[in-house]
């Protein structure tokens, strides 16, 4: 078939309605947040001690952490999800969650003694915080992958382990309030591991539906 | 790349020629895909000439392209200017092309001698990808495709040599071509 040819096929298809990427991200996450919030509700409860905790740097910690994780993996889901995007600046910006926890975990270092330091990072809910991370960010990480279904990613698969990034970031923004274990050093071990399993899960979901 | 939605929409002819294309001038979509079709078709001789590709490969090449940034037209922010987009498109698919044709070379040829003793084919463009992925099209699809681009039919003498509304013929044509690009993407990975 000469190109020509194939151009008038082309040309005869009639115009679609222009897609944005970014309402459709938002109006995903939205949604995600819906069902992940009623799967937190049903679930688990804010722990008892919840209006003494907020006053505590370390529990505001996790907030602040997992919102600066959450926000740049966010953003470079969508660039990711556009060819003509480029990454830049907000990759560097995936860098200060992690500076803001190793310094949290440096000040732990120092002001806690060393043989409270195992204790701490264990904890007493490593489990649950495995198990309720990725189920939590399992709603908005189906949501965000329909939602780029329309877009054009070079990288599929990297597109999707960062929108596992972003899910996991807003699923531990939601689980934290329940999660009795505050030390930087419970954070610093458990949340990257089930951000782990999101990116995973991610990674292969961008594969297999966001390749064109 | 901020500052140039803060300027208005980009002013260069591709950039116009889609937002008018958007806007159902279907001449200037024509014009659009012809003018990108010699700028992907430039690249993808580029790209074959250091791999030493077929010239069917590079034409192959230049419609897949052409059918993904067709696909794929709706979701360009027209903020930013067209080009980078179409660029990053055909790097992509091209890319794609080396890939499959380095694999169909990897086939051993069992029959060498029928091979080399097969006439040319008349149609020179007879083998191409589209022609083959036209076949894993149903009849109807296959057949309304075919009418508009081979044998440059109009929409309505399609629609009413097949007694179908003009609306559901483009419907139809949309099918097929989402179909067609889905088929060309399986026969790479």
């Amino acid at each position: 078939m000469k190109t020509s040819e194939f151009i008038a096929a082309l040309a005869a298809d009639p115009v679609p309605e222009p897609v944005r990427l970014g309402r459709r991200v938002a109006a995903a996450i939205a949604l995600g947040l819906v069902v992940s919030l009623t799967i937190f509700a049903l679930l688990t409860e804010p722990r008892p001690d919840i209006a003494e905790a907020a006053r505590t740097p370390r529990f505001l910690l996790k907030f602040v952490d997992a919102f600066a994780f959450a926000l740049p993996s966010l953003l470079l889901t969508l660039r990711l999800a556009r060819p003509d995007a480029r990454a830049d600046a907000i990759a560097l910006w995936l860098i200060a969650p992690f500076v803001l926890l190793g310094a949290g975990v440096i000040v732990e270092l120092t002001v806690v003694p060393q043989d409270e330091w195992l204790i701490r990072l264990i904890g007493d809910n490593s489990m649950h915080c495995m198990g309720m991370i990725p189920t939590l960010a399992a709603p908005i990480l189906a949501g965000l992958i329909i939602a780029l279904r329309p877009g054009a990613p070079l990288h599929p698969a990297l597109t999707g382990a960062m929108a596992g990034a972003a899910s996991a970031g807003i699923a531990a923004l939601i689980y934290a309030p329940s999660c009795a274990d505050d030390s930087p050093l419970f954070v610093a071990t458990w949340y990257p591991l089930a951000t782990l399993i999101c990116i995973g899960v991610g990674a292969l979901a961008g594969r297999r539906f966001l390749s064109w | 790349m901020k500052a140039q939605s803060a300027e208005g929409p980009p002013d260069d002819p591709w950039s116009r020629m889609m937002r008018a294309s958007i806007g159902g001038d279907e001449g200037a979509y024509r014009r659009l895909l012809e003018d990108i079709g010699r700028s992907v078709r430039a690249m993808a001789r580029n790209a074959f000439a250091r791999a030493r590709g077929g010239d069917a490969d590079i034409e192959d090449a230049v419609q897949e392209t052409l059918l993904a940034i067709h696909l794929k037209r709706h979701t360009w922010d027209s903020g930013q200017p067209l080009a980078p987009w179409v660029y990053a498109v055909a790097r992509h698919k091209i890319i794609d092309a080396l890939r499959r044709r380095g694999r169909r070379r990897a086939e051993p040829i069992e029959d060498f001698e029928a091979f080399l003793a097969a006439p040319e084919a008349e149609d020179p463009h007879a083998l191409s990808d589209a022609r083959k992925l036209l076949m894993t099209l149903n009849p109807r699809q296959r057949d309304i495709v075919t009418s508009i681009s081979l044998d440059g039919q109009s929409i309505a003498a399609t629609a009413k040599r097949l007694e179908m509304s003009e609306v559901a013929v483009r419907v139809a044509l949309h099918r097929a071509l989402k179909a067609l690009g889905a088929a060309w993407r399986r026969s790479v990975t």
